[in-house]
Order: structure tokens, then C-alpha cells, then sequence
């Protein structure tokens, strides 16, 4: 049997897939993060509360209306990215002109008061969301046993951290958001309404942490603490891949996702640790992280 | 400085004259203290609806020992072994509480017990895991109730070996309890002749098990067992639904599995795996009636911690009526000198390391045919004696016990 590094070649291999697998994950979570800090310089707190309440929606979605997990996928996001906007539009506008520590304050409180609420209800515990029957099973690879919904989540991961991307970076759209938060000022004077912007980014960002939400709960236990674990590592990877750099949150997701998956196989004892040591050394070297402009 | 002297004297006097008179109820009330996980991780496993079971306790009782109103506190002890002992050296001191009910986490249930230890107020500790409580860390002033990990380890291993599982990979949580419950697997796989052909260690509330469970896959091992608790039992149990280790022959052991997880789950994932537990709501007719009156006012069925909350509670008040004191010592011999006959188990008793004996069971996840409702989830394989389900005296590391 061929080896590498001392373990058989096809677990390798096995391990590396899975770690792309978390590693979309992080992509898509991060990349939420890093759009609401690249343009409304608000440091989301919130986001792991966001990702839960996606994952609750789908959940609250199929017992109480029997609505199926496709419809959830679109309907899901919708509703916590409206519930975002609101948060924006009554909260978090009146506290843009001060200190952004007060964003980070605000949005982790209102991340433990959702997070409590949803204990009080619902315990911790957590409920069951079933796998949709088109993706139930799997397909032996030779190397490993692949479910067909680990599978779905990298390819349906990839397409819309590419698409965002483009819209962000590559639509007239964008481009109206970026020259926004460079200068709020001008792009009114040309007939923007820069607020309305802002809202709908920040609305956008939280419709992704409860997409990524709705995508976890098939294979997650859909808990009231399940962003909370997710939210710390989510921020390691944006610091690594530069604050507000949409590609780096991208590709450090997907990277840091694999750095951690082998950290499973060679010294599980590190693996909830790894992305903090890597942390560490980038902002040692690079300190605005891989893909980050100097200041 | 006189006069500090003065007052000093007259209060330790009082204190004393105080301690003499031990046949009475101090303060002529008794007050229950009730310290639990309320909004953390362990939160469901005793939580608020323990704080109901101990309510049911004391309605059922009457709400007065010999005229002495008995009254409740509680407090959230966050798992935290530092909130835990400020809370209850407060209770000591000031609030003169005289029982300490719940107690979930180890580790808060050793520090706690450490601060009881010496004064006049009992434990009775119901959640926690740790067979440690009555071994290296038992005192004069607790007792452990529901179960601990000593049988969780030899039946379900020695049960599933018996049955055919001889190679074993464990998915360890790397902390102290995950570590001696592998121990204890391991042990016992061994000594029946089985082998432990891998280990893993993950830390404690991992998101992601797939690659522990693909380990576990690749290891050919026959059984999967998972010395972990909580959130991560539940979605170790996820995982390996997904990756099909039942499909491929594996059997999956939980060591430590509790209603509120497998209700979690559902029996739909959870269904087959083998779990050992201290009490089962549905496991007779005295059982299903108290469960029915919990469930009318929870909406969910008790969990054996519950159950265990509400028993100790009530051999404590009798042990109080009947001896007319609320002192430490003296209501701790009287609840040995009496078995426990009550809807959690039949004569059970307690022993000089604090540990309460009695019937454990070893249980099966029904399927999903067999299961009527979403609290209809196990079925009793076979019932632990309870002579032999604990750590004999003979191996105990406790200082109160006599060699």
C-alpha cells in the first residue's frame, strides 16, 4: 500500500476531501463576514447566530409548514437576510458614526440574546433535519465512502463563493457598493442612495451565514450553539486571509479547511487549534493577512 | 477591642450551644439549594426540568417537614467549577442551605462537594458522570445517585463482546472523563479477550467528525465505540449514519447516551445503538405514572436524571422527618439505615463511599416500527443487578471506606 507521511494513500486522500469539504464552510461563512466588514467596516459578531437561525428556519420550515429543503435553500436565506436588514436599518445605522468596537459589542449581544432565546424554546439538544431524498447515500470512491450530500455542499459552495465574487468584484453593482464605502458622499451626489446599499449588503452577507446554515443542517444537529464553536474559527480564517479581501476569505476558507482535516489525521489533539497557530504566524509575517492591503 | 472580644465570645458560644442541640431543624426551615447546568451544554440533561422534578418532590411531600416549611433556591452554575463553589459557600454561609440538589458536571460537582465537605449541608448529586464522585473524591457529605461511568463502561462493552465485537476503535473526547471512560472500555474489551485496534482523540465540542469516522471506517474495526458526551455524542452518532457504518457492518456504542440525546437524534439515526441507563420512564408502571404527571407539566419525559432529582429528594425529606433534623451527618446515616423503595428503583441502598446501589439496565434504541411516539425510545435488554453494576468496595480508593 503506498503511504504518505506514514499514512495509507487512500486515507490521505479520504482526509484531504473531507477538509475541502469543512473548508466550504469556512469559505461561505467567511465570505459573509469579509463583505459586511470589506464595506460597511462592521465586525459581525452575529454571524454564527445567523447561521443557526438559517438552519433553525429550514428546520421550523419543514415541521411546521412542510416546506422541503429546496424551497428552504432559497426561503431560508430570505427571511434571516430580511431579519438582517432590519437589525441594520434600526441598529446598527445609528451607531456607524462612532468607534466600530460599538459594532462588535452590539452584534455579539444580540448574538447571545438570539442564542438564548432559541435555548429557552427549543433546549440544546438540538433536532434532526433529514438529508433530501435526491442526495441520500453515497458513492464509493475506492479511497473513501462519500456521501452524495458532502459532495453537493463543495460543488453548491463553489458556485456561489465564485458568483458573489463576480458580483462583488465584476458587476456595475459592485462597483456602486465598493465606490460607496470609499466615499458615501460622492455616490449620493451622483443619485445613489448609498443607506439603502448598505442595508441590502448587510442583509446580503446575513442571507449567506443562513444559507450556510441551511446546508449544515441535514448533517449537523440544528442547535442553538452550533454557530457559536463555528464563529471563532470563521474569524481566524478572515484574519488569515486579510479583512475584507473577498478571494482571500475564499481561499483561505477552503485551505484552512484542509490544514485542519490533516491536523485530524496526524495529531488530532491540535485540530480545533491549528487555525489559530497559522493565525498567529501570518499576522507575524503579514500582519493584513495573505490577500490584505497594507493600511 | 473589648468589646469585639466580647460579642466573639457570645457568638461562638451560641454556635456552640447551637451545634449540641443536633435533633432540630436550624432556622425552622428546610432549604434545598438547586445547582445545575441551566443554560449550557448539560442544560437538558437536568436544566430547569430538574428544578421541576425537585418541585414535584417537595408538593409530593407536603411542603412542610414537621411543621418547617421546606423551601427551594436555584442557580446556574454556567459549568463552571468557580461559579460552582462561590454559589455553595454562599448557600453554606449565609443562606444556610441545608441539601445541595442537582449537581451535573463533574468537574462543578467536585468542587462543589469539596466546599460541602465538613459542613452541615448535603449533596445529592444526580447528573454527573464521574465514577471518581465515590471513589478518589468521595466525602462525608454527598451521595451519588443515578448512575456513573463504571457500568456505562462494563456492561455496554462487556455486552456488545459477549455478542460477537471483539475489535474495538474508540473516538475519545480528549479530556479527563473521555480519557478514564476509554480506559475502562478498554479494560474491559481486554480482559473478555477482545482488542482495541485504534483510538482517536478529538477535542472536546468539535463541529466536524467525518474524519473521525472515517478512521473508525478504514480501521475494519467490528465495533465503533464513542467515549464522548453531549453535542458531540450526538453528532458523532450523525456522522456515522452518513458515512453508512452500520451498512458496512460496524456497530456503533455510545458509552454515554441519554434520552434527551437519542430524543434528539431520533430513532430514525439513533435506532439499534446499545446504551446503559439508570432508570427508563417507560420502564414500569410506577415510572410511567410520575412520568406522566413530569410530562404534564414539562411537555417532555423525564430523563433518569430527572427522575434520580425526585427520588433522592424524597428519601432525603423522610431521612429529615424521621430523625426531626436537617444536620449533614445525621440525615446522611439515617438515608443509609433505610433502602430506597420508590419509583426509581426497588431496595436500593447507600453505600459508606456515598454511592447509591441499585438496578441498572442495559437498553437497545427501538426502530423506527416499533417506536409509537417521539419519547417511545428504548427497549430494556436486560436489567443490571445491582450487586456487581458498580465499582466494588474492595477496589475503592474512598478514605471512608474500612478495609
Amino acid at each position: 500500500m503506498t503511504m504518505i507521511f506514514g499514512v495509507p494513500a487512500a486515507a490521505f486522500f479520504g482526509q484531504l476531501l473531507l477538509g475541502l469539504i469543512n473548508g466550504a464552510f469556512y469559505a461561505l461563512l467567511s465570505l459573509g463576514l469579509a463583505i459586511i466588514f470589506g464595506l460597511l467596516k462592521i465586525i459581525n459578531f452575529a454571524h454564527g447566530a445567523q447561521y443557526m437561525l438559517g438552519a433553525f428556519a429550514a428546520y421550523l420550515l419543514l415541521h411546521l409548514l412542510g416546506i422541503n429543503y429546496w424551497m428552504a435553500l432559497f426561503l431560508a436565506p430570505l427571511i434571516v437576510g430580511t431579519f438582517g436588514a432590519l437589525i441594520e436599518r434600526y441598529l446598527l445605522r445609528r451607531i456607524t458614526h462612532i468607534d466600530h468596537m460599538y459594532g462588535l459589542l452590539l452584534t455579539f449581544g444580540l448574538a447571545l440574546i438570539i442564542q438564548g432565546l432559541f435555548t429557552n424554546i427549543f433546549g440544546v439538544s438540538g433536532n434532526r433535519y433529514p438529508v433530501p431524498d435526491a442526495l441520500s447515500g453515497g458513492v464509493n470512491l475506492g479511497f473513501m465512502f462519500l456521501p452524495y450530500y458532502r459532495g453537493w455542499i463543495v460543488a453548491i459552495a463553489v458556485v456561489v463563493c465564485i458568483a458573489v465574487w463576480f458580483l462583488i468584484e465584476k458587476t456595475k453593482l459592485g462597483g456602486y457598493l465598493r465606490a460607496g464605502t470609499e466615499n458615501p458622499a460622492l455616490m449620493q451626489a451622483f443619485g445613489i442612495n448609498v443607506p439603502l446599499l448598505v442595508t441590502l449588503t448587510y442583509g446580503f452577507g446575513v442571507a449567506l451565514a443562513a444559507f450556510t446554515g441551511v446546508l449544515a443542517a441535514p448533517i449537523y444537529s440544528v442547535a442553538p450553539g452550533m454557530g457559536a464553536n463555528l464563529l471563532i474559527v470563521v474569524f481566524a480564517v478572515v484574519v488569515i486571509g486579510g479583512m475584507g479581501s473577498i478571494m482571500g476569505a475564499i481561499i483561505t476558507g477552503l485551505a484552512m479547511g484542509i490544514v485542519e482535516g490533516l491536523t485530524k489525521v496526524y495529531y488530532p489533539e491540535a485540530s480545533n487549534t491549528v487555525i489559530f497557530l497559522v493565525m498567529i504566524f501570518v499576522l507575524l509575517l503579514r500582519p493584513a493577512g495573505l490577500f490584505g492591503k497594507e493600511a | 477591642m473589648k468589646l469585639i472580644k466580647k460579642v466573639l465570645t457570645a457568638a461562638v458560644a451560641t454556635a456552640m450551644s447551637v451545634g449540641a442541640a443536633q435533633a432540630a431543624i436550624t432556622d425552622n426551615e428546610v432549604r434545598i439549594g438547586y445547582l445545575a447546568d441551566m443554560s449550557g451544554g448539560y442544560r437538558d440533561l437536568a436544566g430547569p426540568n430538574g428544578l421541576e422534578a425537585l418541585r414535584m418532590a417537595v408538593e409530593d411531600f407536603g411542603g412542610t417537614v414537621k411543621g418547617n416549611k421546606i423551601t427551594i433556591v436555584s442557580a446556574d452554575d454556567r459549568n463552571s467549577p468557580d461559579v460552582a463553589s462561590s454559589t455553595v459557600r454562599q448557600w453554606i454561609e449565609s443562606d444556610k442551605v441545608d441539601m445541595v440538589a442537582g449537581l451535573v458536571a463533574s468537574s462543578v460537582v467536585i468542587a462543589a462537594t469539596k466546599i460541602m465537605a465538613g459542613s452541615d449541608t448535603l449533596g445529592l448529586v444526580n447528573g454527573s458522570a464521574a465514577s471518581s464522585i465515590t471513589n478518589e473524591h468521595c466525602t462525608p457529605n454527598h451521595i451519588h445517585w443515578t448512575y456513573d461511568t463504571y457500568p456505562l463502561a462494563n456492561s455496554t462493552a462487556a455486552a456488545i463482546v459477549d455478542g460477537g465485537g471483539k475489535n474495538w476503535f474508540i473516538v475519545t473526547a480528549d479530556y479527563a472523563f473521555g480519557h478514564s471512560l476509554e480506559n475502562d472500555v478498554r479494560t474491559v474489551v481486554e480482559a473478555k479477550g477482545g482488542k482495541i485496534v485504534g483510538t482517536v482523540r478529538h477535542p472536546l465540542g468539535t463541529n466536524d467528525f467525518s474524519s473521525y469516522i472515517l478512521q473508525a471506517q478504514s480501521s475494519g474495526a467490528q465495533v465503533v465505540g464513542f467515549a464522548n458526551a453531549g453535542g458531540d455524542t450526538v453528532n458523532s452518532v450523525i456522522t456515522a449514519g452518513e458515512f453508512g457504518l452500520a451498512q458496512s457492518g460496524q456497530t456503533v456504542a455510545a458509552l454515554l447516551f441519554f434520552l434527551t440525546d437519542v430524543h434528539a437524534l431520533g430513532v430514525k439515526t439513533a435506532q439499534g445503538i446499545q446504551l446503559v441507563t439508570g432508570w427508563y420512564w417507560d420502564k414500569d408502571k410506577e415510572a410511567r405514572e410520575w412520568s406522566d404527571r413530569f410530562h404534564q407539566r414539562t411537555k417532555s419525559r423525564p430523563s433518569m436524571v430527572h427522575a434520580g432529582i425526585y427520588s433522592s429528594t424524597l428519601h432525603y425529606l423522610k431521612a429529615v422527618e424521621t430523625t426531626g433534623s436537617d444536620k449533614a451527618s445525621v440525615v446522611r446515616a439515617e438515608m443509609a439505615k433505610n433502602q430506597v423503595n420508590d419509583m426509581f428503583t426497588k431496595d436500593g441502598y447507600i453505600r459508606e463511599d456515598g454511592r447509591m446501589v441499585h438496578d441498572m439496565y442495559l437498553a437497545q434504541v427501538k426502530t423506527p416500527a416499533e417506536s409509537k411516539n417521539a419519547w417511545d425510545l428504548y427497549k430494556i435488554i436486560r436489567t443490571i443487578p445491582a450487586d456487581g453494576a458498580f465499582r466494588p468496595l474492595s477496589e475503592s480508593k474512598c478514605s471512608l471506606v474500612k478495609k
